[in-house]
Order: structure tokens, then sequence, then C-alpha cells
């Protein structure tokens, strides 16, 4: 009960969908990445809707109007919390050179580099990780299960998400007994995350005949890319 | 007869002598050329995509239009700079599958010309976007026999995580060229290919070319 109320609404709905997702699933056919594609189709439209008009225009203004250093800083804040995910999924997937780096990433970001404010360690050059519990699930085997898209959470699939969901009850940020300092850090978390997708977006638009397939297909690919680290298998032939 | 052929083996012998080292001559000639002229033509991979990469950066740094936002100089660049390197037909064969193959020729035309334009549109606003990067190159290991290879680089953007952007090239008799382009492990041919399949089973290939036109002419993607 108590870890339910640290955990944001959209968490808690995405635990439904991905619930009603998953039982979906099991009647489809598994050949296609996209079996739930009219509904994620609806999902997209809405999220066109409410994402254009309320969100992105809100990290237009953030970075538009703050500094680059706060925003530098806000992003090293929360990428130190990405460092902490991605030590944990370091050591679930049995990479310990991959562990140490970002063990000591986070170790001296928090100590030295005021609460990961600072990124001493990209200086440092130790190399910055990037394993989540969607990648540890894929790396033991896990296959990716139907592609979904979220309103206001953009694309995922049935594994990727449900590494998000675990994600959504363990971060930190979710122990602050604080209730609006905890709440603001998931805002700001959330405009930091929204913010550094608007460069790679201003390419879609300009790149994609249709940007639900265009987003499917490279979110699919990339995850794929990410769980292989960066050495994918070949692509199966797609026009056969 | 001994001693005749004794006389004429002296002269014989120089003349041999002087014809080898005349066809030596023209043989390190042709030779020369047959080296100089593949390193202008056939410029190995890597260094190809490390030359015309650092000239399209130095222009963006330093073209005042460029500078300025100017969309049409910025086109005009891609277009005289980077789209000679780029294999459009294989890329458009590799994206429209299928399709292709059974399209006509002036199909196959249109359907290039449209393709390489967005493909322009679309990297003119990644340029846009991408001013302050530098670009670092991984060691290329390739056997010098090998006519497909993979080049690798690293664009480092201050304070952000790398982005691997990867090179598939083959070779042509024109040089080498790039038939795809792999941002952090999306592959432009591979995402085109869900797109242009969608269109061709919506339209067939006219009505791929016809969507493509209509996303060049400005409308923007749904």
């Amino acid at each position: 009960m108590n870890n339910t109320r640290n955990v944001p609404m959209v968490s808690r709905v995405m635990t439904s969908l991905l619930c009603a997702a998953l039982l979906a699933g099991c009647a489809a056919a598994p050949s296609r990445d996209d079996p739930f594609e009219p509904m994620n189709r609806a999902s997209y439209a809405v999220h066109e809707v409410v994402d254009g008009h309320v969100v992105k225009p809100i990290a237009q203004a953030y970075v538009d109007y703050t500094p680059r250093l706060v925003r530098q800083g806000i992003s090293n804040f929360f990428g130190n919390i990405d460092d902490m995910f991605s030590f944990v999924n370091d050591v679930l997937q049995n990479k310990p050179e991959k562990a140490g780096n970002d063990l000591g990433r986070v170790i001296t970001n928090t100590g030295f580099g005021l609460f990961g404010l600072i990124d001493i360690a990209s200086e440092a050059g130790i190399p910055k990780g990037n394993e989540d519990f969607g990648q540890t699930f894929g790396y033991w085997g896990i296959p990716q299960g139907p592609y979904l898209f979220i309103p206001l959470l953009g694309p995922t699939t049935v594994r990727d998400g449900s590494g998000w969901i675990i994600r959504a009850y363990t971060t930190p940020i979710g122990y602050i007994p604080d209730v609006p300092v905890r709440n603001i850090l998931w805002g700001i978390g959330y405009l930091n995350e929204r913010a550094q997708a608007l460069q790679a977006e201003s390419i879609l638009d300009q790149a994609a005949l249709d940007r639900y397939t265009f987003i499917r297909r490279a979110y699919l690919q990339r995850r794929e890319y990410l769980v292989h680290d960066g050495a994918p298998p070949p692509p199966k032939d797609g026009d056969e | 007869m001994t001693i005749d052929r004794r006389s004429s083996a002296a002269p014989v012998q120089k003349n041999v002598a002087m014809r080898a080292f005349a066809c030596a001559r023209a043989a390190a000639c042709v030779m020369l050329m047959a080296l100089a002229l593949p390193a202008l033509a056939q410029e190995a991979p890597d260094a190809l995509v490390k030359r015309v990469s650092q000239e399209a950066l130095q222009i963006i740094k330093t073209d005042p239009k460029v500078q300025a936002g100017d969309q049409a100089r910025i086109r005009e660049l891609i277009e005289t700079k980077l789209t000679p390197h780029f294999d459009i037909d294989r890329m458009t064969a590799l994206a429209a599958g299928r399709a292709y193959r059974s399209a006509t020729p002036e199909q196959k035309k249109r359907l290039g010309e449209e393709f390489k334009t967005l493909l322009i549109r679309t990297y003119s606003s990644a340029l846009n976007q991408y001013r302050d990067q530098t670009i670092e190159y991984k060691p290329l290991r390739m056997d010098p026999a090998a006519t497909d290879t993979v080049v690798r680089t690293e664009v480092v953007r201050p304070g952000q995580a790398p982005v691997q952007i990867d090179y598939s090239m083959g070779k042509t008799p024109e040089g080498w060229k790039a038939y795809d382009v792999i941002v952090g492990g999306v592959s432009l041919v591979t995402n085109y290919r869900d797109e242009f399949t969608q269109q061709v089973q919506a339209g067939g290939v006219d009505g791929l070319i016809k969507s493509l036109a209509a996303k060049n002419a400005g409308g923007s993607g749904k």
C-alpha cells in the first residue's frame, strides 16, 4: 500500500494496461510486432493531441528559458538515477566490468558531484552505461512481446513496459517522504525526458511518411540494438 | 653456324635488355597510373567518410549562409557534397524491397528521385540540430578485397551520451558509396522499409511515389 502511494498515476494506469495487453496478447498472432495496432494508433492519436498542445510547448519553453547549465544539472541528476539502475541491471546481466563502471559513476557523482548534479565521472572518463530492466529481460531471452504505444509515455513493448513498472516502483524518488517534493521531482524528471526528445523529434517530422510507423520501427530497432549491446544479430529479410 | 650465332648473340642480348628496361618503364608508368587512379576514385571507405564528414562540418561551422539557417544553401551543399557518396538506387531498392523489383524503370527513376529529396531534407534538418558536434572515427578492420563494409563513427555532443553513427558501404565503379546509415542502432533503410511497405499496400508503387512527393512538397507526416 505504501509503495503504490509513492508511484505516480501513470505507472498505475500502465500496469493495468499492460495486464490487459498481456491477456489479449495470448490470443494475438505472434508473428507481428504490433498485434494491437488499432488500439495503439488510437493511443497515439490521443498522445499527439495532449502532447502537442500541452507537454511539448512546456518542454520547448523549458529549453528556451532555462539556462543551459541548470538544464545540464537537472539532466545529470536524473542521469545519476539512470546510472543506479544501469548498475543493478549490469549485475543482473552478469557484466562485472560495466557494473564496476556504473557503480563507480554513482559513487563519484553522488558523493562528489552534489547528489549527481555534476557529472564528474564523465569528466574523469568513466563511460556511462545504458542498461535497464527491459534489456535485462531481453538479455535472458525473454521476447519483446507486443508493441505498445502509451499516451504521454510513448513507445514500449510488454517486456520493456514491465521493466518501466519495476523501475517506477523502485526508483529512489518514490521513497522521498515529502509528497510535494516527490511530485515536483517526478514532474521535472518527466520534463527533462521530454525536452531531450525535442531534437530527434524535429528530424522525425521531416523524415517520416507516417510518424506512427516510423516511431515504431525506430523504437524496436533501438531496443534490439541496446539489448545486444550494439551488436544485434543481422535482421531477418523484411520483404520475404 | 655456331660462330654466326655467337656474333649475333651480344647485340640480341643488349637489345633484349633494353627492351626489357623499356618494358619495365612502361609497366611502371602503367602501374603508377593504376595505383594513382584508384587512389582518387577508390578512396578507402573510412578515409572517404572522414574526409566528406569533416568537409561538411567545416562548411557548417564557417559558411555564413548555413549559420543563418538558409535551407536552400544547406540543401545545395548536401546535394553537391554528400549525395554523390550515397548509392541512392541501392537504398531505394532496399527500402522498397519486393515492390522495387516489380516496378517499371520509370517508376524506379521517380521513386529514387523522390527518396533522394526526402533524404536530403531529413539530413539538412539533422545538420541543423547538431551543429556543435564532433565526430570520432573508429578504426576500420577490413579485408582489402572486400566489396562491402561498415564504417563506424561516434558523434560526441557536449554533456550528452555519444551517438553511434555507422555507414554501410559498398564498392561501386565510382568508388565506395554508402547504402545505409545506422544511427544509434536505427537503420534508415530498415525504417523506411516499413513505411514503404505500408504505402505500397495502400496504393501501389504509384501511391508510394505520390506520398513521397506530397511529403517533399511540404506536407508533414501524420
